[in-house]
């Protein structure tokens, strides 16, 4: 019998095992599209549909002045790309009739002799009523409004000469445009990446204990680290699918740019995947069930990866034990890299910090999944 | 007789902490033979398998598998070895010929044997259409069959079988113990735990454990008499009776 070294990775042995593990994602269709076609459709709607920008906001405005001034004034609201003016409204309470129906989230109220205010007493009033049921949407639609207001006075006020005059210039770095994509492609990517490795390598260990296959495998010559090894593979391929489906996408469809260097970013990627692998190896040999898996998977990893990586919301806002909690989560660290590398444009030098934190996460997490593996044997 | 023997056990024990599982067993197992390993549920069978594969180290005792020692060559020891289980060991979501390929391949057979190998198999139980079917396809019977032509297909020396034919029913059980007469026929010594009474006749010898000890091991017929017994049923119940521990 040929004897391979247990530690080759070029042995037939362990190639016969990584090809059967593709014909398992291959011959379970629903999965794999699952699984290719989660980043896509995330990226589509983070991109698309789950916004926090505002963007043709519809408002009524309420015009009781209805001069010049007013007309230009509806005229700049309508025209900026904020707003969409959906309803002229003729008395105050319409306002919260027109709440109640849930489309119209902000009214502007023109008060009379708007124009002849401005014109007499260099100073007029505009109101601002705002549908505060969703307290981060108003307080956006009123910031916009304001904004426009303020472009409004600027325009009309050039001409005249002001005693003191602070001007406001704002340059916002690196996202210009404020745009979401910016805050939700890296997001997204540590997302995925930890759903597909972690989740997917503990179903699937689990999945041949289960069936009783495992037990065949260690009783091969196979060396139980191989068998581990081994079933992780196809999903390191997946996830190098994956980060490029979803770089693609932002790149050429969000218009995100990719400032920095791209093979540091995909660097990091491959790191973190690794990460995600070692604790979905990790899951796995403590997970007796594939229902025990998915759930640890999920409440373990997933939620807190939403919530404590800095993507949905700000770390630095997080009362101190949250704080020092953030920093066991791997996306964590992930999530900074890729903002730094793919937004910032930044190199290796400031980012060592965050790549020796995972390095560390995945040797931990790696040397005791498979120390587990072995203990489960003796 | 004695150059014959490919697996001994001298006093094996396993202790997990103050629980003794398998109580220093001691038996030989000869070429060719098929040796039944009986015992209730909690009796101590599968840890004492368990050893011989090399899945676990003995607290204490001697023990030898194909000649290799259970506690330092445990890799050539797995080398010499089939096994099958109760659970089936072979991918649903596979073909017939991708498992085969796939066993084959982790016991590092080359391309040229696997081949050959599998078309010989498919040949033999007439399945040479299916070959290309998935797994999940074929009826109970004919997986079983599979897998134990799977177990056997790097053509170890010993095979151990771990109660292979759980939920079967009675022809396909029949069939099946055909196939194992064939491989002992063909000098392979089978190590086979059961459940089944009816079973436990056709082996060439029979052992019996208790508590973790083995209580009796004979041939079937020796058996018989001295326990004065019509069946094997009789001789099982009338040792397992005796039994103190409690079912784990």
């Amino acid at each position: 019998m040929k004897h391979n070294s247990p530690f080759s990775i070029f042995n037939f042995q362990f190639w016969a095992f990584v090809k059967k593990e593709f014909f398992h994602i291959w011959r379970d269709k629903r999965t794999m599209f699952i699984l290719l076609g989660m980043p896509v459709v995330q990226i589509v709607i983070f991109g698309f549909a789950l916004t926090n920008e505002v963007k043709n906001s519809q408002i009524a405005v309420l015009d009781n002045a209805k001069d010049i001034a007013s007309a230009s004034f509806i005229a700049e609201l309508d025209a900026s790309r904020y707003f969409e003016i959906e309803k002229n409204l003729y008395s105050y309470n319409e306002i919260e009739a027109e709440f109640k129906k849930g489309k119209i989230k902000l009214a502007v109220v023109i008060p009379q002799h708007f124009g002849e205010d401005l014109q007499h007493f260099n100073k007029a009033q505009v109101q601002l009523v705002a549908d505060a049921s969703d307290p981060n949407t108003a307080n956006q639609l009123t910031n916009y409004a304001t904004a426009v207001i303020m472009d409004y006075q600027k325009r009309i006020t050039n001409d005249r000469k002001l005693p003191y005059t602070i001007h406001t210039e704002i340059r916002n770095l690196y996202n210009p445009q404020l745009k979401g994509a910016y805050n939700f492609v890296p997001g997204v990517m540590a997302m995925v990446l930890l759903l597909v490795c972690t989740m997917m390598t503990a179903i699937t260990i689990v999945k041949e204990k289960e069936m009783g296959t495992m037990e065949i495998m260690l009783v091969s010559p196979m060396k139980p680290q191989m068998v581990v090894i081994a079933k992780a593979i196809p999903y390191l391929v997946l996830s190098a699918v994956n980060i490029s489906s979803i770089l693609l996408l932002s790149r050429f469809v969000l218009e995100v740019p990719i400032n920095g260097s791209l093979l540091l970013l995909v660097f990091e990627s491959i790191l973190f995947t690794l990460v995600s692998l070692s604790l979905g190896l990790l899951i796995s040999s403590g997970a007796e069930s594939q229902q025990t898996a998915m759930f640890i998977s999920l409440i373990g990893m997933f939620l807190p990866t939403i919530m404590l990586s800095g993507f949905m919301f700000p770390i630095e806002n997080m009362p101190l034990p949250l704080r020092v909690i953030s920093n066991i989560v791997p996306a964590k660290w992930y999530y900074a890299i890729v903002k730094s590398v793919m937004i910032k444009g930044i190199g290796l030098h400031a980012i060592w910090k965050e790549t020796l934190i995972l390095t560390g996460m995945m040797l931990f997490f790696l040397t005791l999944a498979i120390k587990k593996f072995k203990i489960r044997l003796a | 007789m004695s150059n014959d023997k490919v697996i001994t056990a001298e006093q094996l024990t396993k202790r997990f902490g103050h629980f003794t599982a398998v109580d220093h067993i001691s038996f030989d197992v000869h070429k060719g033979e098929i040796f039944g390993f009986l015992g209730a549920n909690g009796a101590g069978k599968t840890t004492a398998m368990r050893m011989l594969c090399g899945l676990s180290m003995p607290t204490s005792g001697k023990a030898t598998v194909a000649g290799f020692d259970v506690y330092k060559e445990t890799e050539k020891i797995k080398r010499n070895i089939g096994y099958m289980s109760q659970k089936f060991s072979l991918y649903d979501d596979l073909t017939v010929k991708e498992n085969m390929k796939f066993y084959g391949g982790i016991y590092g057979m080359s391309d040229k044997f696997i081949k050959e190998k599998t078309g010989y198999i498919l040949n033999h139980l007439h399945l040479e259409s299916e070959g290309d079917k998935l797994v999940k396809s074929l009826p109970l019977g004919w997986k079983q069959k599979l897998a134990f032509s799977v177990a056997i297909f790097h053509e170890p020396g010993i095979v151990f079988l771990d109660e292979p034919t759980g939920g079967v029913d009675p022809v396909t059980r029949r069939e099946f113990w055909n196939m194992i007469y064939q491989a002992s026929d063909n000098g392979i010594t089978i190590f086979v735990t059961t459940h089944y009474m009816d079973e436990a006749e056709y082996c060439n010898r029979v052992s019996i454990m208790v508590d973790g000890r083995i209580d009796a091991l004979d041939t079937p017929a020796q058996l018989k008499k001295t326990y004065e017994a019509k069946s094997m049923d009789e001789v099982f119940l009338k040792l397992a009776r005796k039994a103190t521990r409690i079912e784990i």
